[in-house]
C-alpha cells in the first residue's frame, strides 16, 4: 500500500463566475521512505498542492489518503517546512522548536522537552544561536531553525514547499546536503517542492514536473537511478544525470511554449502615432 | 556605575537624550563630535524654550498695556479725569484691586504656582490639625457606631492633580476592560479552526462595526449626559460621590475606541503564516491565543492604548468640569469663574501641568510597550 495517495485530486477557489480551478486530476503516489521532487513554475500551485496533503486546505473532490487513511486536518505525522520560514519572531530559536516538541512528546515527558529542542537545534548546527531571536539571525540559520522545528515533530514524513528558494547558491548548497544527510539518517517519506530542476535531481529519487496552473495536473515522472550519497561535483559529468536534466527541461520549456500558445486573445494597438516633438515647438 | 547605569536607563526610557548628554559633558568624557550632538540635543531645546519665554513675556506685556489703557479710556469718559488718574496711578502701583484683566506673564505664572504649592501646605497642615482635633471625637462616634467626621474643606491643587489622575486611570481601566474582553472574544474565534476564522469573524465584524462607527465620534460632552442619566438613577439613594462614578465612566467610554478598534484591527490581521505554523503545530486554542494571536497583534494593541490615554486625559478637563467632580478641569473652570487677580496665571499653571503630565503618561506607555512588545522597532 502506498505511504502517500493523491486521488484525482481537484481545487478551485472562489465561487460562480469568479471560480479558478487551480488544480485537476493530480494522482499521485508515494512509498514509505522515498524522497519525491516536484518541480514547477512559480505560480503553477505547487503551495496549494503542498497544503492539500500537509491538511491546511481540503480538496475540491478527489482524497488525499495518508497511510491508508483519509487526511482531515494537519498532523504531526506530515512535518511542514515552509517557504518562507514562518518563525514566530517573537520567541526565540529554542522557544520556536519547543513549541513542536511539546506537540510530539506529551505532557508527561516534560523534563526531556528541553533536551529534545536542543538535540534538534544541535543537528541542524545552531547550538551557538538557541537564544536568538529570529531577527538576530541570516536567512540561511532561519531555515534551519524551521527544518529543525519540522523535525521535532517527528513526522512520519516530511513535506517541504521551496524550503531552498530565498537563500544564495552557497548556503543553498549546504542545506541540501544537511537535508539529505538528516534524511539519510533514518529515511523518512520525504517530499521536496522545487523551482530548481538540479536540485530536484540532486536530493530526490523521483521528479514529477507540476504542468502549470491554471488547471495544473503533474507531468510524467522521471526516475533518478543516481546512487546516494551523490556528489554534486562528480554529477556534472555524469552521463545519466545530463540526460535526465535536459529530459526535464525540455519538458518544461515545451509546457511553457504550449502555454504561450495558448493565449490565443491577441490585443489590438490603438492607432496611435506620438506627436512631432520637433515640430510642435516651432 | 550601576547608578551612572540607571540613569541612563531612566533617561533614555523618558526619551531624554539630555541627561546622558549633560552627564557626559561633567563627566569630561565628550569626544568632539558628540558637541554638536550637545548643542543640538540641549543648546537647542534650551534656547526654543527662553525664545518662547520671551515671546510669552512681550505678547503678555502688549496685551496688558492695551487693556490699561482701554480701562483708563472708559474711566476718563464715564467718570472723569480725576477717576482716571487715579486709576492710573493704582494700576502702575501695582495693587491688585485695579490690575486689568488679561494674559499673564511666566514670572506671574511662577509665582501663582508657588503661592498654590504654599496653598498646599496650608491646606495640609489644616487637615493634620483637624485630623487631630477630631481624632478622640472620632473613636468615640466609631465607638458608638456613628460615622467618622471628614475633613471637608475644599481640596489643594495637588490634591485635585491626584484626584484627575485617578479618574484619568479608572478611565482607562474600564476602557482597557472593555477592550480585553472584547479583543479576546475577537481572539477566540480567530484561534479556533479555520471554518470559523472564514465564517464568523467577518460576521462578527458585521454585527459590531455600526456599533463602533457611530458611537465613536460622539463628543465627550454627551457622553457625559448619557452616563448621567445612568448612574444617578442606578446610584439612587447612595450617600456616595457620584461625581468620580459618573466622569470616569465617561472618560473611558470616550476614550476606549482607539484601543478597541486597533486590537480588532491587530487580532483579525494576524500574519497568515502564522496561523498556518500553528495549526501545523496543532496549538490548543489557549495556546494560539497566547502565543500566536496576541503577540503578532501587540504592535498594533499599544498603539491603541497610547491614543486612549491621551485621549482619556484630554477629555478628562472636560468631563470633570461638567460632572463638577474635583479635579483639574473644575480646577480650571473655577479659577474662570473666579476672576480674582491671580486667576489667570492659575489657569496657566494647569494648562502647564496638563500638559507635562500629559507627557509623561505616553512616556510610561512606551516604557511598558517596550517592555512586553517584540517589535521593538515598531515603538516610536
Amino acid at each position: 500500500m502506498a505511504y502517500l495517495e493523491l486521488n484525482n485530486i481537484c481545487k478551485t477557489y472562489g465561487q460562480g463566475d469568479n471560480e479558478s480551478q487551480v488544480l485537476s486530476n493530480i494522482n499521485l503516489t508515494i512509498e514509505e521512505g522515498e524522497f519525491v521532487a516536484i518541480v514547477g513554475f512559480t505560480g503553477s500551485g505547487k503551495t496549494t498542492l503542498v497544503n492539500l496533503i500537509n491538511g491546511l486546505l481540503e480538496p475540491t473532490s478527489g482524497e488525499v489518503l495518508f497511510k491508508g487513511n483519509p487526511v482531515s486536518g494537519t498532523s504531526h505525522e506530515r512535518g511542514v517546512i515552509f517557504q518562507n520560514y514562518s518563525l514566530l519572531p517573537w520567541l526565540t530559536v529554542e522557544q520556536n522548536v519547543l513549541m513542536a516538541v511539546k506537540e510530539a512528546f506529551p505532557k508527561r515527558e516534560k523534563a526531556i522537552w528541553k533536551r529534545k529542542a536542543a538535540y534538534y537545534i544541535e543537528m541542524v548546527n545552531l547550538t551557538p544561536a538557541t537564544n536568538k531571536l529570529p531577527k538576530e539571525l541570516s536567512g540561511g540559520m532561519r531555515q534551519r531553525v524551521a527544518v529543525a522545528r519540522a523535525l521535532a515533530m517527528k513526522p512520519d514524513m516530511i513535506i517541504m514547499d521551496e524550503p531552498l528558494g530565498a537563500l544564495d547558491a552557497l548556503t543553498r548548497g549546504n542545506l541540501q546536503d544537511q537535508i539529505l544527510n538528516i534524511w539519510g539518517k533514518d529515511k523518512r517519506t520525504a517530499l521536496l517542492i522545487t523551482n530548481d530542476v538540479d536540485e530536484g535531481i540532486y536530493m530526490a529519487d523521483r521528479i514529477i514536473p507540476l504542468r502549470p496552473g491554471p488547471n495544473a495536473t503533474l507531468g510524467p515522472e522521471f526516475k533518478i537511478d543516481l546512487e546516494r550519497p551523490r556528489d554534486k561535483t562528480e554529477l556534472n559529468d555524469n552521463a545519466s544525470f545530463k540526460k535526465t536534466r535536459n529530459a526535464i527541461i525540455e519538458y518544461l520549456m515545451d509546457i511553457g511554449d504550449e502555454r504561450k500558445s495558448e493565449a490565443k486573445e491577441q490585443f489590438i494597438l490603438p492607432d496611435l502615432a506620438p506627436k512631432d516633438f520637433v515640430n510642435q515647438f516651432r | 556605575m550601576k547608578a551612572s547605569l540607571t540613569l541612563n536607563k531612566v533617561s533614555n526610557f523618558l526619551g531624554l537624550g539630555l541627561f546622558r548628554t549633560l552627564k557626559d559633558l561633567f563627566a569630561n568624557k565628550l569626544e568632539k563630535e558628540d558637541f554638536k550632538n550637545f548643542l543640538r540635543k540641549t543648546i537647542v531645546p534650551l534656547a526654543s524654550i527662553l525664545l518662547f519665554l520671551g515671546l510669552w513675556n512681550i505678547g503678555a506685556k502688549a496685551l496688558y498695556n492695551t487693556e490699561a489703557d482701554f480701562k483708563i479710556e472708559k474711566a476718563l469718559q464715564n467718570q472723569g479725569q480725576a477717576a482716571a488718574d487715579a486709576l492710573q496711578v493704582c494700576i502702575a502701583s501695582g495693587e491688585s484691586s485695579c490690575q486689568p484683566n488679561t494674559l499673564p506673564s511666566p514670572s506671574q505664572v511662577w509665582g501663582s504656582f508657588q503661592s498654590l504649592l504654599r496653598d498646599h501646605n496650608i491646606i495640609n497642615a489644616d487637615k493634620a490639625a483637624f485630623a487631630e482635633k477630631t481624632a478622640a471625637l472620632n473613636k468615640t462616634r466609631i465607638a458608638e457606631g456613628k460615622n467618622a467626621i471628614v475633613y471637608t474643606g475644599r481640596p489643594s491643587f495637588v490634591d485635585q492633580i491626584f484626584r484627575s489622575l485617578k479618574t484619568v486611570f479608572a478611565g482607562f481601566l474600564l476602557a482597557l476592560f472593555i477592550t480585553v474582553f472584547a479583543g479576546f472574544l475577537l481572539a477566540l474565534f480567530i484561534a479556533v479552526p479555520l471554518g470559523i476564522f472564514i465564517g464568523l469573524s467577518p460576521t462578527l465584524k458585521s454585527a459590531f462595526n455600526w456599533f463602533i462607527q457611530i458611537f465613536k465620534p460622539v463628543s465627550p460632552v454627551v457622553w457625559y449626559l448619557l452616563v448621567f442619566m445612568i448612574v444617578k438613577t442606578v446610584l439612587i439613594g447612595s450617600a456616595d460621590d457620584s461625581s468620580f462614578t459618573i466622569s470616569f465612566i465617561s472618560v473611558g467610554l470616550c476614550s476606549m475606541w482607539a484601543t478597541l478598534v486597533n486590537t480588532a484591527m491587530g487580532v483579525s490581521t494576524v500574519d497568515k503564516d502564522y496561523i498556518n505554523v500553528a495549526k501545523v503545530l496543532k496549538l490548543g486554542a489557549f495556546q494560539k491565543i497566547f502565543k500566536v494571536v496576541l503577540p503578532s497583534s501587540l504592535p498594533l494593541i499599544f498603539t491603541g492604548l497610547k491614543i486612549t490615554l491621551s485621549v482619556a486625559w484630554m477629555v478628562l478637563i472636560a468631563i470633570e468640569l461638567l460632572a463638577q467632580s474635583p479635579g483639574l478641569g473644575l480646577f480650571v473652570w473655577e479659577e474662570f469663574q473666579n476672576g480674582a487677580n491671580d486667576s489667570n496665571a492659575k489657569i496657566i499653571v494647569a494648562m502647564f501641568v496638563i500638559g507635562i503630565i500629559g507627557f509623561l503618561l505616553d512616556r510610561l506607555m512606551l516604557m511598558i510597550q517596550n517592555w512586553v512588545s517584540f517589535d521593538k522597532t515598531d515603538a516610536i
